[in-house]
């Protein structure tokens, strides 16, 4: 383990012609921790991934990984940092056997040993093509090719969201008792919320380009409150916990807080909201009578 | 040895769910003084969850007083939990009963005391936020 974040964004934008896929993002991933990277189609997730892996480079501000550059520094940093990209492409006509091969010609710190007890252990034969096997098959064995590097830093874009709930369960699995054996950071992203609270401990909601939230995950769902109240101007909440969603019926206010302090007025009642009801409403999601504030908000945190 | 499960639906964190199961284990025997939880690889594997979250739950319960953490061996209940004392809860009773007959004289219906009760334990947002 380092003592450096596991990845480091400082202002860092990519921008594609005169469209930013990402801007302004400044985040810190301890080392360590299960990060998720949520947010919808088109958010700037697999551009904040790409840029991480050196994959592009950055139009503004600047990342590391485990310290280093993954632009100058690629030959040394590479290999300690594992990638699987979307819908996990692997060679279709290559059987399991020649797809552990290249892998092993490609990767200087190969470990043949890991690869071949995850094959052995998710029951896959070595004869056979890579196109032939089922989808949760092909995720585990682009994971196995990741896993088998032995990375400090491993990187998932949208490893589930192609995948049936019991591969997915599999899946997610396998990253766990990777994190548990190696004590290995872990990134990825994902679209769907659900599943995320078990293996998660970090959440970076990233919406329009732009990150929304950056935090720990306990820390982010004990601090949300909803507050629901006869009908008010919120001015009075908003002066002391930041208002993430608002809405109104003609007697009633109901207001999503980020709570910054602990005094409450005792005209609301207070709920407990779920990870992915936050998540919702970072991403602008309103409510049933709501006007999300998301899509105006700056990065928070 | 126990097996854990969660309820995704409970809203309870995922690792405070891991403590009160091992609490309710050792207040009903199930698990005694020097039986060992299961190893984080072993929870982590039978419910996909992150091997952080049990580390978590364990620590709780270490600093609890409840399990004691052996390094490279495993995570062992250390003591029983000892139940609330007789008395305390006998005197603790009367005092709620003499409330409930002042919330009813006050025209407080089951719901509404129910309400009230459930306020008044749950701690203040902000100070577990902290």
């Amino acid at each position: 383990m380092t003592e450096h974040a596991a990845v480091e964004a400082v202002g860092l934008g990519k921008r594609y012609g005169s469209k930013w896929a990402l801007r302004d993002c400044s985040l810190e991933i301890p080392s360590g921790s299960v990060t998720a990277l949520v947010g919808p189609n088109g958010a700037g997730k697999t551009t904040l991934l790409q840029l991480a892996v050196g994959l592009s480079r950055p139009s503004a501000g600047s990342v590391s990984v485990l310290g280093h550059s993954p632009l100058t520094d690629a030959r040394s940093l590479l290999p300690r940092v594992g990638f699987v990209a979307q819908e996990h492409p692997l060679y279709r006509g290559f059987t399991v056997s020649d797809t552990l091969k290249l892998g092993r010609k490609l990767n200087p710190s190969w470990d043949e040993g890991v690869a071949l007890a995850r094959i052995e252990h998710l029951g896959l034969p070595l004869g056979q093509k890579v196109g032939q096997l089922s989808g949760g098959q092909q995720a585990q064995i682009a994971l196995t090719l990741a896993l088998a590097k032995r990375p400090e830093v491993l990187l998932l874009d949208e490893p589930v969201a192609s995948l049936d709930p019991l591969a997915r369960r599999e899946f997610l699995q396998s990253v766990m008792e990777a994190v548990a054996e190696t004590g290995m950071t872990v990134i990825l992203s994902s679209h769907i919320v659900a599943d995320l609270e078990r293996v998660c401990d970090h959440l970076v909601i990233l919406s329009q380009a732009r990150t929304q939230l950056v935090g720990p995950i306990d820390e982010i769902v004990a601090s949300h409150r909803l507050l629901t109240g006869p009908r008010t101007d919120p001015a009075s909440v908003e002066r002391v916990h930041d208002v993430i969603r608002e809405s109104h019926t003609e007697r009633q206010t109901t207001l999503l807080v980020r709570a910054n302090g602990h005094v409450y007025d005792s005209n609301w009642q207070l709920h407990e909201v779920d990870l992915e009801e936050i998540v919702l409403a970072y991403l602008g999601y309103g409510g049933p009578n709501g006007t999300g504030r998301a899509s105006s908000r700056e990065a928070v945190a | 040895m126990i097996e854990f499960h969660l309820d995704a639906r409970s809203g309870v964190p995922t690792y405070l769910q891991l403590v009160q199961q091992v609490r309710q284990a050792v207040r009903l025997g199930i698990l005694r003084p020097g039986d060992q939880l299961p190893t984080v690889k072993e929870v982590v594997s039978a419910l996909a969850i992150n091997p952080n979250t049990v580390l978590k739950a364990y620590r709780e319960l270490d600093l609890a007083g409840l399990v004691e953490g052996r390094r490279g061996v495993g995570t062992f209940v250390s003591s029983e939990l000892t139940p609330s004392p007789p008395d305390g809860v006998k005197e603790l009773r009367s005092a709620l009963q003499r409330w409930v007959g002042r919330a009813r004289a006050a025209g407080l219906d089951d719901e509404n005391m129910a309400a009230l009760f459930a306020d008044t334990v749950r701690p203040p947002a902000a100070s577990r936020a902290a």
